[in-house]
């Protein structure tokens, strides 16, 4: 199961794949916790259903939650680091324009 | 706790299994609504239900939809009450029925005499029919015969990484049992379709999936209905795929088979994805006007039991077939305990796993199935909503 014994009890895993995880309680700036067996100091108040870093993540690297990229870093995040709006960012790109849409119309 | 074997269903002629063995009293335009409401009145906790349409201008839709509903398993019998002069094919719809074999009558108010009369009538009709529907045969029943849907409504900040994903873990369960499961809200799956299309079960069901959603996401650009929020960020969601993925994550993780419209009945076993989303321009508003529109969906593609996940708190059940519901948010189960069957919250606190609650919520339909009460049934919910599309 991805909830490894050896992470917070206060932190989520939703998937064995993920790279970050999500607090289920507030977690003041900081805190020691253990995230997949390693000890981190949390540097910034973390609200309930925010995300932290579960491993160290290169720029571009892709953010896993749900076990599927649900966007990629904009920068390097640490273990432990807040994941949010500042360090990373969509790669959806909506498929749907007037002139796509034609086509798709026209192709099935 | 029972053994997944120890299922019985109520045969239907078409091979079919229902949970739950209803009478429906359906009306056909709302000018009979009161009259065919009277008549369930007469029979409370006897397992006769309300559902109906309230248009008088005739929709190949819900025609579609009050004859899937009509034919369900959950359905013994079935009193159409008809006004007279409303354009729904009402001798169809007879047709269709006697044809699946049920216990079928037609009461048309302005035939009959009037309001007075028609309830008379259709109680005495009621009353010996749930008569002979009692000596309905059973027959076992696999749990690869069961059809299970699932919706959310009421969502929070919880319902994504508690209630949601805990129903997929319930849904892989099913899955792997060869058990049929349907999810839906093409609408909220906007900006995870590439990532659902993974998933499918061919290549040219992928270029379905996306192609689902694409025309979703232009139909609620249209009606105005936007999408990712600030408010969300707010909550702590950062990107539109990571927003559609907490109402994806009910889907579970196996492959998905293929694509359902409202009333179709799902080939074979395994997932599909609901297209609630007609095709064509926009016509007659939102798709789905609420949470019941599309449990009512869900169920006329043969859903014997709804799996519905909530964190604000909703109260709704259904007409035909039970609703479990699943409360994603801890404080809010607390606040409404009656209402709910399974506190996937608890999570939150320490107190369970995904996989314990998935197992949890396996456990609850597999109950339901055997004729538990829902906490909805039990209360008497049985909404029901039908609209243009």
């Amino acid at each position: 199961m991805s909830q490894s014994p050896v992470t917070d009890g206060r932190l989520l895993f939703l998937n064995p794949k993920d790279n970050v995880c999500t607090a289920i309680a507030p977690i003041p700036a900081g805190t020691t916790l253990q995230i997949s067996g390693n000890t981190v100091v949390i540097k910034q108040n973390i609200p309930l259903g925010f995300k932290i870093a579960g491993c160290d993540l290169i720029t571009h690297e892709s953010v896993i939650k749900y076990g599927v990229s649900i966007g990629s870093a904009t920068r390097e995040i640490e273990l432990g680091e807040l994941v949010h709006l500042h360090n990373m960012k969509s790669d959806y790109l909506p498929t749907y324009t007037l002139e796509k849409e034609d086509s798709h119309a026209s192709r099935r | 706790m029972h053994r997944d074997g120890e299922l019985r269903g109520y045969l239907r002629h078409d091979g079919r299994k229902g949970i739950r063995n209803y009478l429906a009293v359906c009306y056909l335009v709302e000018c009979a609504h009161h009259v065919a409401r009277a008549m369930v009145a007469c029979f409370p906790e006897r397992g006769v239900h309300l559902i109906g349409f309230g248009g008088c201008y005739p929709n190949a839709y819900a025609a579609r939809m009050l004859t899937s509903l009509c034919t369900h398993p959950n359905v013994g019998a079935v009193l159409l009450v008809s006004l007279g002069c409303e354009s729904f094919d009402r001798a169809n719809l007879e047709k269709a029925i006697r044809q699946s074999g049920r216990p079928v009558e037609t009461l048309v108010i302005q035939q009959v005499g009037g309001t007075r009369k028609t309830i008379e009538e259709g109680r005495a009709w009621i009353e010996s029919t749930l008569s002979a529907m009692a000596a309905a045969p059973t027959a076992a029943m696999d749990v690869n015969e069961l059809v299970i849907g699932t919706v959310c409504g009421g969502s929070d900040s919880t319902s994504g990484i508690t209630a949601n994903p805990a129903i997929g873990r319930a849904f892989d369960l099913l899955t792997a049992q060869k058990a049929t499961a349907i999810f839906e809200e093409t609408g909220e799956l906007i900006g995870c379709e590439h990532i659902m299309a993974q998933r499918a079960a061919t290549g040219a069901l992928a270029d379905e999936l996306v192609a689902v959603v694409v025309k979703a996401a232009r139909y609620y650009a249209v009606l105005e209905h936007g999408s990712f929020a600030l408010g969300n960020a707010e909550g702590g969601l950062t990107t539109q795929e990571e927003k559609s993925m907490g109402a994806y994550s009910k889907s579970g993780s196996s492959k998905i088979s293929g694509i359902l419209k409202p009333g179709d009945v799902p080939p074979t076993c395994g997932l599909y994805l609901l297209d609630i989303v007609p095709d064509g321009p926009v016509r007659f508003g939102f798709p789905n006007i609420n949470d019941n529109a599309e449990i009512a969906e869900l169920i006329a593609c043969g859903s014997h039991v709804i799996l519905f996940s909530t964190g604000r708190g909703s109260v709704v059940g259904s007409a035909i077939s039970p609703v479990i519901k699943i409360c994603a948010n801890p404080q809010t189960f607390r606040r409404m305990a009656d209402d709910m069957d399974i506190n996937a919250g608890r999570i939150l606190e320490g107190k369970g796993t995904l996989d314990e609650v998935g197992r949890e919520i396996y456990d609850s339909l597999i109950a339901t199935a055997q004729g538990k009460q829902t906490a909805s049934e039990a209360l008497g919910h049985q909404e029901f909503v039908l609209t243009y599309k």
